[in-house]
């Protein structure tokens, strides 16, 4: 039926795939990466605000709409942790913070979370990714970090 | 062998509309890496927008002509291997449904009223035309499936203990995966989306539109790829001088398929809300298991090509490879299946990396995305698309190939191209390029204050790539409408090239069978999809109304 060359491969691409799922389960236990946060949807999201809990922890409520993200501007000091949370309020849009592994969709009737530690200083773009109508290359936003007194 | 005048026809007219509105896709693919790239600065060029052009590529490059040629070469495949002819009804059927539903969603794409992209993702909202057209295109080809069911079934009552040819089995599960995938997005289109777009319904949900996409989306790159496979297994070593090393293992790639195709959609909603991440894990290590028949597809087809390579007197451990028939006019369709082999190695592990779930956080809908898929649907895909066309014309009309160098060096000029243009946006994209974007307007515009300067060069290959791909098409659009318009002269025939196994195969009854393979399949959906779709309906706090591209406010219903 399948001659041991075949088996061999079989064998080996199994093992290879078990390689790589270890190395998922390696990086979403240790490494803490993982996919968004799934949370029920209730109206309060539809707010955009930053929040400070406590001295280096943060909440950022964006509402994304056609063709812009609120809040445009958060100021966060460095080394604070950040609770995103990203929402829609008409089409489809997409959240990306370059230079972070932040990258959420914000769907209507839906939230997204995630959370991100900004531990060097800087001004961060977020670039909306996912097609929202004619104005879509122009939406983006910006995380300032370190921002000397607001 | 001979076939009827009708089937010739159909069969020439279903390879002939996608290649031709393929100019039209390719353009698109141009001007998209000269936006991209920030040579002009501009919302459209000869009054087509963007977006329009993005839509149009998508639509035509990777739904229109993938299920035309697949309905063609299911035909061709059917009757050569069969030896029976398609029913004339359901085959006339099936291609006037294709081609008008195709003219109704280029008419709405053209007029510029479905600027939604391929993705369609509510609630942007498209001209009901081209929602209908896409559902007729798609019910079309459904219909020349249900009548090889019926020429399947049939024969195999008169050959109970005939093995099915390979390349049978690899069509009928191509478009069993292809029925049971569409009839999805079929229900997202003609029931969430068609009465929603003619105002009968108010609001939609988005992320169950969403969901019921990509239980369609990702198992459409299978049936992109499955004819590409079934030339793989069943033409390539004929083509490269040997054997196939075993049927065996290609059948079981098949009904692997047949099996994981579906249940791993959720793979490209990481980032989405209202779907839990269990669900999207499950989905993701399933992904894993679907890649496993290109593994051994993998192998298979280089131990064949070794062994065609070594009869035809190669030596030593690599350099064998050099030894097969590259560069040759009179077996262009090795350059054209080889140049796609070489492409989906890194189409195929770029794929694992953005189904490995939290890497995809990486590049979640950057340029790395269409930067992978360029080399899987654009690869392996397109050139077997592109090769078979021609090779399928030349027989079908009786004509000899125009320019028949030009043809050869197609596939190569072709696979240049697209390393360089995916290399290009898949380092951009781990810059975080975003995909989808008239990047020349602003973030590569220097005179906008969204500059960008990390993605020129990244953008700029890009378009060099995209230029040399832009050559390559061009170069077989003249192939290929050459032929198409010289003088026969020679009996139309089709006369597929049929590989030899190394290994004799023997008929193991489970992999000539579809029953038990169907319910395994229905229930591995069931198991996936149940959460998924449930997620999404319990999770979701609130539809949405439907909006225009060009308007922040959304549609108004008329009362």
């Amino acid at each position: 039926m399948i001659d041991v060359f075949e088996k061999r491969v079989i064998v080996t691409a199994i093992l290879v795939m078990g390689l790589f799922i270890l190395a998922i389960f390696y990086a979403m236990g240790a490494r803490k990466a993982d996919v968004t946060e799934c949370l029920p949807y209730d109206k309060t999201y539809e707010t955009a605000r930053v929040e400070q809990l406590d001295k280096s922890t943060y909440q950022i409520f964006y509402v994304a709409r056609m063709w812009n993200f609120e809040p445009s501007v958060a100021y966060i000091p460095v080394g604070s942790e950040v609770d995103l949370f990203v929402t829609s309020n008409d089409v489809v849009h997409g959240f990306n913070i370059y230079n972070k592994n932040v990258n959420l969709m914000a769907v209507p009737g839906g939230v997204t979370k995630t959370t991100v530690k900004f531990d060097e200083p800087g001004v961060y773009k977020v670039v909306c990714h996912e097609y929202c109508g004619a104005g879509h290359q122009n939406m983006q936003a910006e995380i300032i970090v370190n921002y000397p007194k607001k | 062998m001979q076939v009827s005048r009708f089937l010739r026809n159909t069969i020439l007219v279903e390879l002939f509309v996608p290649i031709l509105l393929l100019t039209v896709g390719i353009y698109h693919g141009l001007m998209q890496v000269i936006y991209r790239a920030g040579v002009i600065h501009q919302a459209s060029v000869a009054k087509l927008d963007y977006y329009q052009g993005l839509t149009l590529h998508g639509v035509i490059n990777a739904v229109v002509l993938t299920t035309f040629f697949a309905v063609a070469f299911g035909h061709a495949t059917i009757a050569f291997y069969l030896k029976r002819e398609p029913n004339k009804k359901a085959t006339a059927l099936s291609m006037w449904l294709m081609v008008i539903g195709t003219l109704l969603a280029a008419a709405a794409m053209l007029a510029g009223k479905a600027s939604v992209l391929y993705t369609f993702y509510p609630p942007l909202k498209a001209h009901p035309a081209f929602y209908i057209g896409t559902a007729m295109l798609i019910i079309g080809s459904w219909v020349a499936f249900f009548d090889w069911v019926t020429i399947y079934l049939e024969w195999k009552k008169e050959n109970r203990e005939t093995i099915t040819p390979l390349a049978v089995i690899g069509t009928l599960i191509n478009f069993t995966i292809w029925f049971v995938c569409t009839t999805a997005v079929a229900y997202e289109v003609l029931v969430l989306l068609v009465p929603w777009s003619l105002g009968l319904t108010p609001t939609v949900n988005v992320p169950l539109a969403r969901t019921l996409f990509w239980f369609f989306g990702h198992a459409l790159v299978y049936f992109w790829l499955l004819p590409s496979y079934i030339m793989f297994y069943t033409m390539l070593p004929k083509l490269a001088g040997g054997k196939l090393y075993s049927a065996t293992a290609g059948r079981i790639a098949f009904f692997l398929f047949l099996l994981l195709s579906i249940p791993i959609g959720v793979h490209h909603q990481f980032g989405d809300p209202s779907i839990g991440r269990g669900v999207k894990l499950s989905q993701s290590l399933l992904t894993f298991g679907v890649a496993l028949p290109s593994f051994i597809t993998a192998f298979t087809l280089a131990a064949s090509l070794e062994y065609a390579a070594r009869k035809r007197g190669a030596k030593g451990l690599y350099s064998w490879i050099w030894k097969l028939p590259f560069f040759r006019r009179d077996v262009f369709l090795f350059g054209y299946l080889i140049n796609g082999l070489i492409l989906f190695i890194f189409g195929g592990l770029t794929g694992l990396v953005l189904a490995s779930y939290s890497l995809n956080n990486v590049v979640h809908n950057t340029a790395f995305i269409p930067g992978h898929f360029h080399m899987t649907v654009a690869g392996p895909v397109f050139l077997a698309i592109l090769g078979m066309s021609i090779f399928l014309l030349q027989q079908l009309s009786g004509k000899k190939i125009y320019l028949p160098t030009l043809n050869a060096i197609v596939p190569y000029l072709w696979t240049v191209g697209v390393i360089i243009f995916s290399g290009g946006l898949m380092w951009g994209g781990l810059m975080g390029e975003p995909r989808r974007t008239n990047m020349g307007l602003t973030y590569l515009n220097p005179a906008s204050e969204q500059y960008h300067p990390y993605w020129v060069i990244s953008s700029m290959l890009g378009l060099a790539g995209g230029g040399i791909m832009f050559v390559a098409g061009f170069l077989y659009f003249i192939s290929f409408f050459g032929t198409l318009f010289s003088k026969r002269t020679m009996e139309p025939a089709i006369d597929l090239p049929v590989s030899d196994t190394l290994h004799e195969e023997k008929r193991i009854p489970i992999f000539d069978t579809f029953k038990p393979w169907l319910a395994v399949m229905a229930l591995i959906i069931f198991l996936s999809y149940l959460p998924a779709i449930s997620d999404a309906l319990n999770n979701t706090g609130k539809k949405a109304p439907p909006y225009l591209p060009a308007d922040p406010t959304p549609v108004v219903q008329k009362k």
